[in-house]
């Protein structure tokens, strides 16, 4: 056992950095790393020797300057003479927009199809395989541009709305589907109104936290409380009583054909909705074979000792089967997601004002700082998709496999 | 992973930013190959026929330039760029002369360096509607959906036209001009703005072009012109002056069918100077004596281009208008070769 002993200090080698296990690693490490800090420095001297060679000064002075070009969709106030951060400022959103409802849409549609793939019917199984093998096997920006032509050409434009015999009218009058997006009314907050969203928002709060009570009772007592339909009562009923007390202050502005256009309303562009729409078909046929996968993987003996102990088919699947597979199935989710945002820079081929369009598009363009505009572009991406991995990584973190 | 993608944008970036040096006259004899940029596809402007041959009104100022610098039309290489990429190929030495109908203005030439060596097609914005809107006049479009490339300093002048007049519009991005189609004709936007010949163009392509019309109000100056590098004044001079010797033999009554008669020699010493038979210019360029005989020969001169290109007997049908020679009460006006 003697052999083991440590070898006596002070007699390092310049060798051992090579020869012994225990420094050899190091040794590698540090020099691919001075390697990269050397190519990094090269490339930047590089750059900005030609830069200057060209007479081009490196600056992100034009980011203050107006834009001077207007934005169809933005989130916040913003006009032509507007700075061109504020343009990417609305463009970052716009991005981060799109990506939010199509990662949730994308979510239900996958988890949806993914339970489906193994339904035992097979008329369904089959056609989801179709579904997923379709959508996951052409590229998501021919489904962009299919979907986007769709949508024109099929939905009647604005002035088939126009007439005595118009060929297209608006259902039940509040609604306008057109070729060039949806119109929604909008809700118009009245003196009063705060009152009914303040009980709409408890009324919320509320339905938490009755779960939370019949969850508690559930393990607590063994008592099955009720849950879906008092969290109806509650979502509906406290909003209704608080909206007819105030003396409805709420009302609806509907949005109605003036000159060229719908005016008033909610307007969802169609390139919003068809970015969205294509983006989330695309990417919940991935989500779904990685529900499939991830309900594959925890073993038949699972669900067959849940159904001995007298649980449904839908509880087995809801209390069993999917808290489990959430661990196979949420770290290649988080890739999905991260897919999702990333493939929403196709924006521009349906012309919806991303932050690719703004900064990367037209910003770019009119000021012709390339290299600034894309250093600026890379460092948003790589942040939001930093933030999504983190947050995906915490609810990863909360659901998988607590080891007691 | 994340290293490895910021190294990679840096090798683009230090690639593009390199080889802007001077002497590209030299460059380009020492190649053989005239490097020119041009449109991805613009039908009369630049876009490549059935045999793949490139051609068009941008086209032949190439052309032009390599038959008077290496003595060959068909020594080009043609660089298709984007609104997007075309400022970064020049910049960065990718391409040597950029020809793709770019509008001459204050910030590209003093901000972003490039030298606009002249105008070849004098045009403005204008916006098209179809006939059964009844729409006569730019100013009553309040509230209308507009479709627009982007890119392009037409999104600059659309927004500064509807504030000074303030009205409002919906703009719709369209990242080509044969995106922009469709979107038009199913109804998706009202109206659709560009330049007054892209339009003419584009209508010339719909299956009934008499059912669009093209509104009276032109809303910019938009003069289009090739550009090369700052800094290189030899190169900067072959090719303003090449251009200039497309425009001043249209004024003389050179022709690409009497050019190789008139190079013997003519009564007239403006031309004798332009054709190489008096004087020194070639010399004075760098180039030969019948540099501007040869571009002449090739392509024809500027009145020959712009009908066989974009002319009234083509399917683009343009008029002349402010493109006529100064004589003819147009803008085009070449100094004199002396």
């Amino acid at each position: 056992m003697a052999t083991y002993s440590d070898p006596p200090a002070g007699t390092f080698q310049l060798s051992q950095l090579i020869n012994d296990t225990r420094y050899r690693s190091y040794t590698f490490q540090i020099i691919a790393l001075i390697a990269l800090f050397g190519a990094v420095a090269y490339l930047l001297s590089n750059l900005a020797a030609n830069l200057q060679a060209a007479g081009l000064s490196f600056s992100y002075g034009f980011l203050g300057e107006p834009a001077g070009y207007d934005i169809n969709q933005s989130l916040i106030d913003y006009n032509s003479q507007s700075t061109h951060l504020r343009a990417a400022m609305v463009g970052v959103l716009n991005t981060l927009l799109v990506a939010l409802l199509g990662c949730i849409m994308a979510t239900v549609i996958g988890v949806v199809v993914g339970v489906l793939r193994l339904s035992p019917n097979w008329l369904i199984r089959k056609l989801m395989a179709v579904y997923v093998e379709i959508f996951r096997n052409v590229p998501v920006l021919i489904w962009i541009l299919i979907i986007m032509a769709i949508f024109v050409a099929v939905l009647p434009q604005p002035r088939d709305f126009r007439g005595e015999d118009a060929e297209a009218s608006m259902l039940w009058g509040m609604f306008a589907f057109t070729g060039r997006g949806f119109y929604f009314p909008m809700p118009v907050f009245g003196p009063g109104s705060g009152v009914v969203i303040a009980v709409f928002v408890a009324s919320v709060a509320g339905i938490f936290a009755w779960r939370r009570h019949a969850r508690k009772a559930l393990f607590d007592e063994g008592r099955l409380l009720p849950v879906f339909w008092p969290s109806l009562a509650l979502f509906i009923v406290p909003a209704v009583l608080a909206f007819f007390v105030m003396g409805r202050p709420v009302t609806m502005e509907y949005p109605e054909l003036r000159g060229f256009n719908f005016q008033g309303g909610i307007f969802a562009r169609n390139s919003l909705i068809s970015l969205w729409f294509a983006l989330s078909i695309y990417t919940a046929a991935f989500i779904a074979e990685n529900v499939r996968a991830g309900i594959l993987a925890i073993s038949k003996g699972q669900t067959e000792a849940a159904a001995s102990l007298g649980l449904r088919p839908r509880r087995i699947m809801n209390l069993v089967i999917l808290p489990q597979a959430l661990r196979v199935i949420i770290p290649p989710l988080i890739s999905q997601y991260l897919n999702l945002t990333k493939n929403s820079s196709l924006a521009i081929a349906v012309g919806y004002m991303d932050l690719t369009g703004t900064l990367g598009g037209i910003t770019l363009n009119q000021t012709g700082r390339a290299i600034e505009c894309v250093l600026l572009l890379m460092l948003f991406y790589l942040t939001i998709s930093l933030a999504i991995s983190a947050v995906m990584n915490a609810y990863n973190n909360a659901v998988k496999l607590k080891e007691r | 992973m994340k290293k490895s993608v910021f190294l990679g944008a840096l090798t683009v970036a230090g690639l593009t930013a390199g080889a802007a040096a001077a002497a590209t006259l030299d460059d380009v004899k020492a190649r053989g190959k005239l490097n020119c940029g041009v449109n991805t596809g613009l039908v009369g402007f630049a876009a490549p026929d059935a045999n793949g041959n490139w051609d068009g009104f941008d086209v032949s100022v190439c052309r032009a330039i390599a038959a008077a610098v290496l003595g060959d039309p068909s020594a080009v290489e043609f660089v298709s760029t984007t609104g997007k990429t075309r400022f970064t190929a020049l910049a960065s030495g990718e391409i040597d002369v950029l020809s793709r109908n770019t509008t001459w203005t204050f910030t590209r030439d003093v901000d972003l360096k490039f030298e606009f060596t002249g105008v070849n097609y004098y045009d403005g914005q204008g916006f098209m509607v179809p006939k059964a809107l009844g729409v006569s006049s730019a100013k009553e479009l309040d509230g209308a959906t507009v479709c627009i490339q982007t890119g392009t300093t037409t999104e600059l002048n659309l927004a500064d036209f509807f504030r000074s007049n303030n009205i409002s519009y919906e703009p719709v991005p369209i990242e080509t001009n044969a995106e922009a189609q469709p979107l038009y004709l199913e109804g998706a936007c009202d109206v659709y703005t560009t330049d007054a010949s892209g339009l003419a163009a584009t209508r010339a392509a719909f299956e009934n072009p008499g059912e669009h019309i093209i509104l009276p109000e032109i809303i910019s100056k938009e003069p289009l012109g090739p550009l090369v590098r700052h800094g290189d004044s030899e190169w900067v001079d072959v090719v303003r002056w090449t251009l200039n010797a497309l425009i001043a033999a249209e004024e003389l009554g050179v022709t690409s069918a009497n050019v190789d008669e008139l190079a013997q020699g003519t009564n007239n010493p403006e031309v004798n100077r332009l054709l190489g038979t008096e004087g020194t210019l070639g010399e004075m360029l760098g180039l030969d004596a019948d540099w501007a005989a040869r571009a002449i020969k090739a392509v024809g001169n500027y009145g020959e281009v712009f009908e066989k290109n974009i002319g009234e007997n083509t399917p683009i049908g343009l008029a002349r208008g402010l493109n006529a020679q100064w004589t003819d009460g147009g803008l085009l006006y070449s100094p004199p070769f002396r």
